[in-house]
């Protein structure tokens, strides 16, 4: 069932990594790293039509776990993310292509501050594009919030979980990482008392695997 | 040496830096500035706003801007600074990057134990809300300015967002160039 993780030679379903429809591991998390401003939660939008949509090396499912695994660890939640998803498709050298190609540009870049454009925060042209980019950062993240809803099953009997974790986080700073031991136990407490015999998830199989599927966002077993 | 005490900070930053931006600027603050006097409190300010204004999360920015300054303010090289950045980038990445390994295989291995199964259905709807609230957070008047402060900014930006929100969710319009377009809305209209 893991052996897609890091056999170059297996059989398994191992999607195109290398080169194909717009780059291996590093090029996509150039590109995502590039363009990852105001933010790890930025990467997400990204990693949503990169990784999911177009590649398809994740599924929704997938990206929210991983965000909610990668919030909890310690370290920067982008950096977590790039590495779990490069272990996952290519091992640790999978790992080290995403890492290194999500850090390069930003370390390129300020090195080049560094060096060279000290005053580069105060440069108006600058100043002028951040002020257009910020709030289209801000919808940016916001925009997924309505797929991931569908994929986590948010329906009107529980949409008072993200609600609650939302107001909880945002009104009265609560660290997200109470929020996911709460939501974790809720999960484990429900399944051990209420769920009792139904799996969660109809297809264990489609779950987790990396065989491209069709964009649907229902557990249909896997074709 | 000081590539040693780079190493060293950056890699506890990275092994204890929880809750991710603001919780570890305040970290590195505490460590780069008030204990091992590598830049001052104002430079540190600076590459807070630097880092919202390029790619790349707070910790590796200032990771790799500290590693360079820290090395040339004791008197180094333009190339040792450079050394000194891939330091503590690499060392703030790296508790990451074994902590994340080891993770990653012990959830391969038990992904579809029920247990674990059960823990994340209860996740994802929080994860949404995490995501709902990093969005919320970042309506602040530094993004969009307010209606008394400036008008004029305020409205434009309302209406970025709302194009970006629409434009993506309605018209499929992608992340990247959406963001290229927005910077040349705010270098045309601010």
């Amino acid at each position: 069932m893991n052996k897609f993780r890091s056999d170059p030679q297996s059989k398994v379903t191992t999607p195109p990594i290398k080169g194909g429809r717009g780059g291996g591991l590093f090029t996509t998390f150039f590109h995502i790293g590039l363009f990852t401003i105001g933010g790890g939660y930025a990467m997400i939008p990204l990693i949503e039509e990169k990784i999911v949509d177009e590649k398809q090396w994740i599924s929704r499912e997938e990206l929210l776990d991983l965000m909610a695994v990668a919030q909890s660890c310690p370290g920067v939640f982008a950096v977590n993310i790039a590495i779990f998803i490069g272990y996952k498709l290519r091992g640790i050298r999978g790992a080290l292509a995403s890492t290194i190609g999500c850090c390069l540009p930003s370390f390129l870049i300020i090195l080049a501050i560094a060096l060279f454009f000290r005053q580069f925060q105060d440069n108006p042209w600058v100043a002028r594009a951040f002020r257009g980019i910020r709030p289209c950062v801000v919808a940016l993240i916001a925009a997924p919030t309505f797929k991931m809803a569908k994929t986590a099953k948010i329906g009107l009997t529980n949409i008072w979980i993200p609600i609650l974790s939302a107001f909880l986080i945002w009104m009265f700073g609560v660290s997200p990482i109470w929020v996911i031991a709460i939501a974790g136990l809720g999960g484990y407490l429900y399944g051990k008392f209420v769920d009792q015999g139904l799996t969660p998830n109809p297809s264990p199989k489609g779950e987790g695997s990396i065989h491209p599927q069709e964009n649907t966002n229902d557990n249909s077993p896997q074709q | 040496m000081i590539f040693f005490q780079l190493f060293y900070t950056f890699f506890l930053i990275g092994l204890f830096g929880f809750g991710g931006g603001y919780a570890m600027i305040s970290m590195i603050q505490g460590e780069v500035v008030t204990n091992h006097h590598w830049m001052t409190m104002g430079e540190f300010t600076d590459i807070v706003a630097v880092s919202q204004m390029t790619p790349g999360p707070i910790g590796i920015n200032s990771a790799t801007y500290v590693g360079y300054t820290a090395v040339v303010n004791v008197g180094g090289e333009h190339w040792m600074g450079i050394l000194g950045s891939v330091t503590a980038t690499f060392a703030v990445v790296l508790p990451s990057f074994i902590l994340m390994l080891l993770i990653s295989k012990f959830l391969m291995k038990y992904k579809h134990h029920p247990v674990v199964e059960h823990v994340f259905l209860g996740l994802r709807p929080a994860v949404v809300g995490l995501l709902a609230a990093a969005c919320l957070l970042l309506m602040t008047p530094e993004n969009f300015s307010t209606p008394s402060e400036s008008p004029w900014q305020f409205w434009i930006s309302v209406g970025i967002f709302l194009f970006t929100l629409i434009g993506c969710q309605v018209y499929k319009l992608k992340p990247i160039p959406t963001l290229l377009f927005c910077a040349f809305v705010g270098i045309l209209l601010f």
